[in-house]
């Protein structure tokens, strides 16, 4: 009680001492309650992670009880990807208390985090496919005696962890390239269970799994959680919760809105309520009625990419925005890519005012008058290097040439007009697109398209990376075009830009469509709902 | 009180624990303000640090070492004769080195030049083809070089870019195979060139300067032409800095690389005649390891390896220093070794410098 006198000097260190102290008074006293009742495993307290730009995490809670499976439930951006990060060292929280066992947990590292015992299975599998399945499990911990390996030692273990997970048919020296994604996935959470963890973290784990595949998953699950391992389960199918969870938090814009719900006891509508919640307001400009016998700019009929999405077909009309909604992997920019011809279709057929396209041709596409703003601009759409005007007669350049020969202050002037129709910001043709914002890269696509003189537009992810008070302008940018008579197609994770922007919107599940009809007939929950459930509740 | 001065100004008083940071912006602040709008001294800095600044930078490392050649070499050094010996060693190398920044700053790299080189010198200067071009003319000796040279090409462009093969390995295949084939067709002898006519022509001097190093001169303006003022070139930016946006632009990517090995392929079979008409001799030797030198004048130059980012002028000016380094050595009867590590100090300097330009390039 000592400290009180200190606390009144300005001296920082002694600040500091006092925090430490009561933290580790803190700390005690959670062990205390923890042994009246049932300890947590883990208890993360107001974790706070700030990206530039962004505020990833916002204050989230989750407490972990030994032996449970802990759903984490939140839409594609509400911060669960961060907060897993947090947790397996990858991240440093800005703000708020880990307590691990009651003890804070300081997860400086990935390597820290696994020595004390959380393993994380990420969703993109992260095996190596050139080494074996005993090197992957191994991987970063090799059982080596002044550095040489003991491969017999290594194949026991890996035989004993891959018995206990139900594959001991999988042997130790297949090379795991050569596994099914399944295959794989066991490797992975091998590799977790060699750190000998006392929780391990599942992103998305059924995601490549078939439902056979899945039951043995869940068997593996009920084995770990019975030897007091606890699991926390990340997945979008509301029926893998209800199969295999306990408990359930629920993040949403960096906030947990529920937490430690009872799986039994909570209705699918309670989470789904949780979950949505409009938080863009009133940014979305108004839509005029689409003529109904305006030109049908575009046609997919049965478009297919095997092994990716099947029978996808739809039409947009000139002034008609019609957007994909869907989960990430759902398929939507794989079906973007596959009308504008840079994957090659499997089946069906892609129709521009009436003529039809050779598949596979984004040269086609882009004559016939198809523009795409790809999801990732920096890799996938921008000359980062040149200046913003060569950015934007990228796909019209040959037009401001005669004999090959380019007339740059046509180009210039052509590339100026358009950075003052969208207002692109600063407005300095000469500048390299590097040091534009996200938005005002953004209106260097769409402006791009604009000189080609584009009809038809996919725009994947508009307003991803745009910060919000973009955002506002590049949906007015997208109805004004489409109140020219422009086509548009737009794809996005965030449910309520999908609906507030299209005049149609189309649900995507697991490579199929699940929904099509108008916008003001579907509502966040009822999209939601046929995302995770495949069918409308 | 602090909100209306400007914050380089108040961060001094309120941001105490981290006092690196007034430092820094410190000396971001200028900078920035300096790349706004186009003022006449942000112009002048765009030039500065642009293109003309780095090509002001190899005239003066090529002023020191014409001052070193002087200076050890003297009245020898200092002499036209002299000068056009450089230019005249320059030129081959210029020649091939301009191809290969087509290629570099598409993206790609070209380990074939100096074997395609000495295969066009073969196939040119063998017994059918030099009967043919007594009988008929000189031109059949070029047109053979140079249909060697861009046949070599293509087969390099069609398997990177349709066959997908890496270039590095897809070059170095044909690195060896050219120079087996040009083996095969000389029988391992040297081909003496005899066509006087072709010999006139190529050995002669035009305004007291030699026929190569106006061919040089030729290429240099044609090419710089075509890297900056052409669709062709705007295509090879894109394509070496992007390639995937390029692709997603609507540009035929593929077709383009296979262009610009074909067009390296050209530029090989022109240093070919070049070489024929230098030593009047057609040899499977012709041209041993000048694809390094090609390689090491492009970077020397300024052209960004990892593509999207290229400058005639820049490669042009490291041909003659490369030449005229190698001048100063043999002036002073100094080993072809002790050149080859003149050389290499002087790519890791230049690779040093360019990284520590694109940074500065890149943060502001």
């Amino acid at each position: 009680m000592g400290h009180f006198d200190r606390s009144h000097s300005h001296n920082a260190s002694h600040t500091w001492q006092l925090l430490l102290d009561a933290r580790q008074n803190l700390s005690s006293f959670a062990r205390m309650v923890a042994d009246a009742h049932h300890e947590p495993l883990l208890h993360m307290r107001g974790i706070v992670k700030h990206f530039p730009g962004a505020k990833a995490l916002d204050g989230v809670d989750l407490e972990i009880l030994p032996g449970e499976v802990h759903c984490l439930l939140g839409q594609n951006g509400a911060g669960k990807s961060t907060l897993i990060k947090v947790l397996a060292g990858a991240h440093r929280p800005d703000a708020g208390t880990i307590l691990w066992k009651g003890e804070p947990l300081r997860t400086t590292s990935p390597v820290a985090a696994l020595r004390a015992g959380v393993a994380t299975m990420y969703q993109e599998l992260d095996v190596v496919p050139g080494l074996t399945v005993a090197e992957n499990v191994f991987l970063g911990h090799e059982l080596a005696t002044a550095g040489v390996t003991r491969r017999r030692e290594l194949h026991r273990r890996t035989q004993a962890i891959l018995a206990r997970l139900g594959h001991g048919d999988i042997s130790p020296t297949r090379e795991v390239g050569q596994l099914s994604a399944a295959g794989q996935q066991i490797v992975s959470m091998a590799r977790a269970l060699s750190h000998d963890a006392r929780l391990i973290v599942m992103d998305e784990p059924s995601a490549v799994l078939d439902s056979e595949e899945v039951a043995n998953l869940f068997r593996v699950v009920r084995q770990l959680t019975a030897d007091g391992v606890a699991v926390v389960y990340i997945s979008h199918r509301l029926e893998e919760i209800r199969q295999v969870g306990d408990r359930i938090t629920v993040l949403k814009d960096g906030r947990t809105v529920g937490a430690n719900l009872l799986v039994g006891d909570t209705p699918t509508a309670d989470l789904i309520r949780l979950m949505t919640g409009r938080t863009v307001e009133g940014s979305f400009p108004e839509r005029a009625a689409v003529d109904r016998d305006a030109e049908e700019l575009l046609a997919v009929e049965g478009l297919g990419l095997r092994g990716v999405f099947d029978d996808v077909s739809f039409t947009v009309r000139a002034g008609e925005v019609v957007g994909l909604a869907g989960l990430v992997g759902a398929g939507r920019s794989e079906i973007l890519e596959t009308v504008y011809g840079a994957r090659r279709a499997t089946a069906g057929r892609v129709t521009v005012a009436g003529r039809r396209l050779r598949p596979g041709s984004v040269g086609a596409a882009v004559r016939a008058g198809i523009g795409l703003a790809p999801e990732e601009r920096k890799s996938q759409g921008l000359l980062l290097g040149e200046p913003v005007y060569r950015n934007i007669t990228l796909s019209s350049f040959g037009r401001f040439a005669s004999a090959g020969f380019l007339d740059e202050r046509a180009e210039r002037a052509a590339a100026r007009e358009q950075i003052t129709a969208l207002d692109l910001r600063p407005d300095d043709p000469d500048r390299d697109a590097r040091t534009l914002s996200g938005g005002n890269q953004q209106k260097a696509m769409l402006a791009r398209w604009l000189v080609h003189g584009c009809r038809v537009l996919l725009l994947d992810e508009p307003t991803r990376g745009v910060d919000v008070g973009a955002r506002a302008e590049i949906y007015g940018l997208i109805r004004d075009l489409a109140a020219r008579g422009a086509a548009i197609v737009v794809v996005s994770s965030e449910i309520d830009e999908v609906l507030g922007l299209a005049d149609r919107v189309l649900v995507i599940s697991e490579g199929r469509v699940v929904h099509a009809g108008p916008s003001d007939r579907i509502d966040e929950h009822g999209v939601l709902d046929l995302v995770m459930e495949g069918s409308v509740a | 009180m602090s909100e209306q001065t400007p914050p380089g100004l108040a961060t001094a008083g309120s941001i105490p624990p981290d006092p690196d940071d007034p430092v820094r912006m410190q000396r971001t602040g200028p900078t920035a303000t300096a790349s706004h709008g186009p003022s006449p001294s942000g112009a002048w800095r765009r030039l500065v640090a642009g293109g003309a600044g780095r090509n002001l930078g190899l005239v003066v490392a090529l002023l020191l070492i014409c001052a070193v050649g002087v200076a050890t070499a003297g009245e020898r050094f200092a002499s036209v004769d002299n000068l056009m010996t450089i230019l005249r060693l320059a030129a081959i190398y210029g020649v091939l080195a301009i191809g290969m920044t087509f290629v570099i700053t598409g993206g790609g790299i070209d380990l074939s030049v100096g074997s395609v080189l000495g295969l066009s010198t073969v196939w040119a200067s063998t017994l059918a083809t030099q009967t043919m071009a007594r009988e008929t003319h000189w031109a059949v000796i070029v047109f053979t070089a140079l249909a060697v040279g861009v046949v070599a090409g293509l087969v390099n462009g069609v398997l990177i870019a349709y066959g997908k093969v890496v270039a590095f390995i897809a070059t170095l295949a044909m690195l060896v195979a050219a120079r087996g084939l040009a083996e095969v067709i000389a029988n391992r002898r040297t081909q003496i060139v005899d066509v006087p006519a072709f010999l006139d022509v190529f050995r002669a001097d035009v305004l007291g300067v030699s026929v190569l190093v106006w061919i040089f001169v030729v290429v240099a303006v044609a090419a710089w032409v075509v890297f900056n003022r052409t669709t062709f070139g705007r295509r090879t930016l894109a394509v070496g800095g992007n390639p995937e946006a390029a692709r997603l632009a609507g540009i035929d990517v593929r077709r383009h690389t296979m262009w610009l090995y074909a067009l390296s392929g050209l530029t090989a079979g022109i240093a070919g005649v070049m070489m024929l008409a230098r030593t009047t001799a057609g040899s499977s030797t012709n041209g041993q390891l000048y694809e390094l030198e090609a390689i090491a004048i492009v970077v020397i130059g300024g052209t960004l390896l990892a593509g999207g980012r290229g400058t005639i002028v820049g490669t042009v000016i490291g041909a003659v220093i490369f030449a005229t380094l190698a001048n100063v050595f043999t002036q002073n009867n100094l080993s072809i070794s002790a050149q080859s590590v003149a050389k290499g100090a002087i790519i890791v300097v230049a690779v040093l410098l360019q990284q520590r330009f694109a940074a500065r390039h890149r943060s502001t």
